[in-house]
């Protein structure tokens, strides 16, 4: 199995998943840093960093557009933050078969909906992002941070089920001419929709209805790209990097993502696991305690009773940390300790490399 | 302050932060807090799994309204309950209370409620918070806790009924985002409990997500939970050798230097802490309820029970008047 620091220097693309607050965001950043130092073109996406990292990146704002971070390292860093709703104007202008089409459903009401409300545009629009980078010949490798989805899946499978949906049964019986068997369920449908207008009001349906007849006949682009997408995810280039904390729920929400990864035939290839805490010798917490509690009342007590904290806390971390190991090994392991600081500068991010990836 | 008058200030509490703040720890521990000053609690959940009922040492559970912890007892205890909300739940009940049933199962089985959410952004929200309202309006517990989607979408969350009047400007949705705003502005039946930890990124976060809050919900906010924090211990600054010899005792080869290093990380971690609680404290005027760090790592009943008793504690320590 190949080192975390083999994947940064041989990967074209590293998908760094995980539940939130796990430090997803600067993880990417980190790897995206080394594979700069090793002499690589990277370019980090990132989703939705803390205000002083973007800062850090130079990403003061929504561009959808790669910026240059300069710095003393031989290879490139690049970095950008996802911008669903311009990603996905992009995709439809490339894929509309007139730009007539393509500025029709770009002023449609319901379409300026679809980035924020659609639940999984974001995901698709960050693995569209991620397959465009891709493609381009600037970049050796492309680093990519993922929202803080419950289900591993939903990203994965996000471009199909965008396609789905753009695909929506109900609306292919409003749009498809009305033929013979087809006509009576295309009355259905429309009764059905007259019902649903009288709970949300008429002009919804509208912008919906007026929406899926411009987007007629692109269907088709949007899919293939779907399934382009999906073979560069299970592609030999890519590595998913799981990315947790070491708590008992983070660590059950990753081994669940571990799982659902497993069923689409996706493995992961390195476990990072940030805050950990130190350990201080090898003492068993119970003993340590006991004689805390001996010396109640003296600050020797009190020593113990703290050393006694940490030796519970490591200890047990281990254990929550042992069944996710096993889940996907042979996968390496990373223990990254809990930093003193906030990691929001690029003397940060090195400092967290060396306990990412040690020389 | 009293907790029995705390917590009866407001029947909904909904608790925001964001995500690995604690959000669902902090609900479970307020719960058990209230039900320990004689009031019964709900917590309602809208993300499907959570540690929740594992906390009340119970195992997972499918639930639709759970006990998790029974009232009664010497003292008056209220009970804990907890369920959970679903947008295309929450769809159901509300075409069923407004005689539309012929259609719901439609509407949710064909996938058209995602349409539908697609053409009016925050429907879901909506449907929820409208659940919610009315379980606040029925009376069903004394207090009723809302633990929220993370921040960032919690805003969006909490922004829905606004922006759905935009949206939808007549029928029963309208309607619906009408009330369920009402109900968020009104300090007297909601206020949010904002979570965070004792460090830089999180306590920034809570107060920008404060301001949004206040500026653009109108929704009033109680105090603010810190989570998470070490507590001091005595002697921390005391060379261990001097310790031990103060103790009449001595220590093993190698105790010194484990015991030193695990001090001095903790004075150092608590530093850092004190900093960002004086930084919250500048950057927002409200009161902090300060919740320990759990170095079990794990929130069972014996932690849940430790935790309300802090909770409540810090309760107390409040002014009158918050």
């Amino acid at each position: 199995m190949a080192s975390l620091r083999e994947l940064v220097e041989q990967r074209r693309i590293l998908v760094c998943c995980g539940s939130g607050g796990v430090g997803k965001t600067t993880t990417a950043a980190v790897l995206a840093l080394e594979a700069a130092r090793a002499g690589r073109r990277a370019v980090v996406v990132t989703i939705d960093p803390a205000k002083r990292l973007a800062d850090a990146l130079g990403l003061e704002g929504l561009t959808g557009t790669p910026s240059k971070i300069e710095g003393d390292w031989p290879g490139e860093l690049w970095a950008l933050m996802l911008d669903t709703k311009s990603t996905f104007d992009d995709l439809v202008v490339e894929n509309a078969s007139s730009p007539e089409q393509g500025q029709r459903i770009l002023a449609n009401r319901f379409y300026r909906n679809i980035s924020g409300a659609l639940s999984g545009t974001q995901e698709y629009m960050a693995m569209e992002k991620l397959y465009e980078l891709n493609q381009r010949s600037d970049f050796d490798l492309v680093v990519v941070d993922t929202p803080p989805t419950r289900n591993a899946l939903d990203f994965i499978d996000a471009p199909r089920r965008l396609t789905r949906f753009l695909d929506h049964r109900l609306f292919r019986m409003i749009t498809s001419p009305g033929r013979g068997v087809m006509k009576a369920v295309n009355v259905a449908a429309q009764t059905f929709l007259r019902t649903v207008a009288k709970v949300v009001g008429a002009e919804v349906i509208d912008d919906a209805v007026a929406f899926f007849q411009a987007f007629e006949g692109m269907e088709q682009g949007f899919r293939e790209r779907a399934d382009a997408v999906f073979h560069l995810l299970s592609d030999d280039d890519t590595a998913f990097v799981l990315v947790a904390s070491p708590r008992r729920d983070t660590i059950e929400e990753a081994t669940y993502f571990a799982e659902r990864l497993a069923e689409a035939d996706i493995s992961v290839r390195a476990l990072i696991v940030n805050r950990m805490h130190p350990r201080f010798g090898d003492g068993l917490a119970e003993a340590t305690r006991e004689r805390a509690a001996t010396l109640a009342g003296t600050d020797l007590g009190g020593l113990y009773r703290n050393l006694a904290d940490f030796q519970l806390v490591a200890s047990r971390e281990d254990e929550h940390l042992a069944g996710l190991a096993d889940a996907v090994a042979p996968a390496p392991v990373v223990r990254v300790p809990f930093l003193s600081t906030d990691v929001h500068d690029l003397d940060g991010l090195t400092e967290l490399a060396t306990h990412i990836l040690p020389a | 302050m009293d907790p029995a008058r705390f917590f009866a200030a407001s029947r909904l509490v909904i608790v925001a932060g964001k995500g690995g703040v604690g959000k669902t720890v902090v609900s479970a521990a307020m719960a058990r807090a209230a039900s320990r000053a004689g009031l019964s609690a709900l917590v309602i959940e809208v993300e499907g799994k959570s540690g929740l009922p594992t906390m009340y040492g119970q195992g997972a559970l499918e639930y639709d309204d759970a006990v998790l912890h029974p009232g009664g007892g010497p003292t008056g205890e209220g009970e804990v309950r907890a369920r959970t909300i679903t947008p295309d739940e929450a769809l159901l009940d509300y075409l069923r209370d407004h005689g539309l049933s012929r259609i719901s199962k439609r509407l949710v089985s064909s996938g058209a409620l995602d349409v539908v959410a697609t053409a009016a952004p925050g429907i879901k929200d909506i449907l929820i918070l409208g659940k919610v309202k009315q379980l606040e309006r029925s009376g069903v517990a004394d207090l009723l806790i809302l633990d929220a989607p993370a921040a960032g979408h919690a805003i969006t969350f909490l922004q829905a009924a606004r922006a759905l009047l935009d949206t939808v400007r007549v029928g029963p949705i309208n309607a619906q985002a009408r009330e369920v705003l009402e109900m968020l502005t009104d300090h007297e039946r909601c206020r949010v409990v904002l979570v965070t930890l004792p460090e830089e990124t999180p306590v920034n976060e809570l107060v920008d997500t404060a301001f949004s809050l206040e500026d653009r919900v109108g929704i009033g906010l109680a105090p603010v939970v810190v989570n998470g924090l070490y507590e001091a211990v005595e002697g921390l600054a005391t060379d261990p050798t001097d310790a031990a010899s103060a103790a009449g005792t001595t220590l093993r080869t190698g105790e010194p230097e484990e015991l030193a290093a695990a001090a001095r990380f903790r004075s150092d971690r608590m530093a850092l802490q004190d900093e960002q609680l004086a930084r919250l404290a500048d950057a927002l005027p409200l009161e902090q309820l300060r919740l320990p760090f759990v170095f079990t790592t794990e929130i069972g009943p014996d932690e849940l029970e430790a935790l309300a008793d802090r909770f409540l504690a810090e309760v107390e320590r409040l002014p009158e008047v918050v």
